[in-house]
């Protein structure tokens, strides 16, 4: 195997990272959707908390991207 | 794929160029800096001008200003308390600074210099690792500072939450302290992974416009559909840019509210 293609297929290994954040986001944003549906007067409060977990989570995404990055481009 | 990807320049919008001509040369003055005096400028003319008129009915400005002022204000206060109107100018500083990196860095501006390309574009100066770690070092230096100057050596009980069984020590310390110095690492690769991230997929995105464009007529029109994404992604990236700079400062409170309270 060339060293291109091992980086390919390494950037692309890099990323199954993504399928966790997918379920974290989805269960961040379900558990938000059921709490505004269950006492709407508290949605601003707890929109900021699903806007900070989304963000939390989102990171772990974005450092996985990071190395997938790093092994493609460097 | 491979050699695809060689073509596609993702990282050398990153690269950090000397600015204002040979005088700007001659001290190292990058881009990037240009762009923090900018971006703190602009703050600091949106707030002389808005708080200026004192009118009982704000204007436009003032009304932004005094929204931007309370926004920041009811954060620290609800994150860390009443003391947290003591570190207001700071949360409010380091708010408007990332939050200034983050949205100049998306205007298609090519004012002060120009790079390799022949066209450039205004730089994100939070796309870069050396700046975003250096703001979360100070900041965890400074809630460091706090705690041990509120609680003396009192703050090390921090490491070891009250109530939990003595036998787990060994265990719980360790797994705390880690956490505790984790914590730069995290804030500062969050917001600079974020910043990347997004400007390598503009760039990823443009490139296709060339490349199908490059094609033929029938590519040319194709050309539409990256294009259209770009335009979503601007939008995304507005919030993106508008959400880190909230993280970033809201995290900080989360810290400074651990350093005054300990738990």
């Amino acid at each position: 195997m060339d060293v291109a293609a091992a980086k390919a297929l390494g950037a692309g290994i890099a990323v199954i990272a993504l399928a966790g954040v997918g379920i974290g986001i989805g269960n961040i944003f379900s558990a938000l959707v059921t709490s505004v549906a269950r006492n709407p007067s508290a949605r601003d409060q707890v929109f900021g908390l699903g806007i900070l977990g989304f963000a939390l989570t989102e990171a772990v995404a974005l450092f996985a991207l990071l190395i997938a990055f790093l092994i493609l481009f460097t | 794929m491979a050699a695809e990807a060689h073509t596609i320049d993702a990282l050398g919008q990153f690269k950090l160029e000397t600015a204002l001509g040979p005088l700007g040369a001659s001290v190292n003055f990058t881009q990037a800096n240009l762009w923090m005096v900018i971006g703190g400028l602009l703050v600091l003319t949106m707030l002389y001008l808005g708080a200026r008129p004192r009118a009982v009915v704000p204007g436009r400005l003032q009304a932004l200003a005094e929204m931007s002022y309370d926004f920041v204000h009811s954060m620290c206060v609800d994150q860390i308390g009443e003391e947290g109107k003591r570190f207001f100018p700071f949360i409010f500083t380091l708010f408007f600074f990332v939050l200034m990196g983050n949205l100049l860095g998306l205007l298609p501006l090519n004012f002060f210099y120009t790079d390799h390309f022949g066209v450039g574009l205004a730089f994100t100066y939070t796309s870069h690792i050396a700046v975003t770690f250096s703001l979360a070092a100070l900041v965890i230096v400074l809630v460091t500072i706090v705690a041990l100057r509120i609680h003396g050596l009192h703050f090390f009980t921090y490491f070891f939450p009250a109530g939990a069984p003595k036998l787990l020590a060994p265990l719980i310390i360790p797994v705390e302290i880690i956490s505790y110095l984790s914590r730069p690492v995290s804030l500062s690769i969050r917001l600079f992974a974020n910043m990347v991230a997004g400007h390598v997929m503009f760039e990823v995105f443009a490139s296709f416009i060339v490349m199908m464009a490059a094609a033929g007529t029938i590519g040319t029109v194709a050309a539409v559909g990256p294009l259209a994404v770009n335009v979503a992604l601007m939008g995304f990236e507005l919030l993106v840019a508008f959400l880190q700079a909230y993280v970033f400062a809201i995290l900080t409170c989360i810290y400074l509210h651990d350093a005054v309270h300990l738990h």
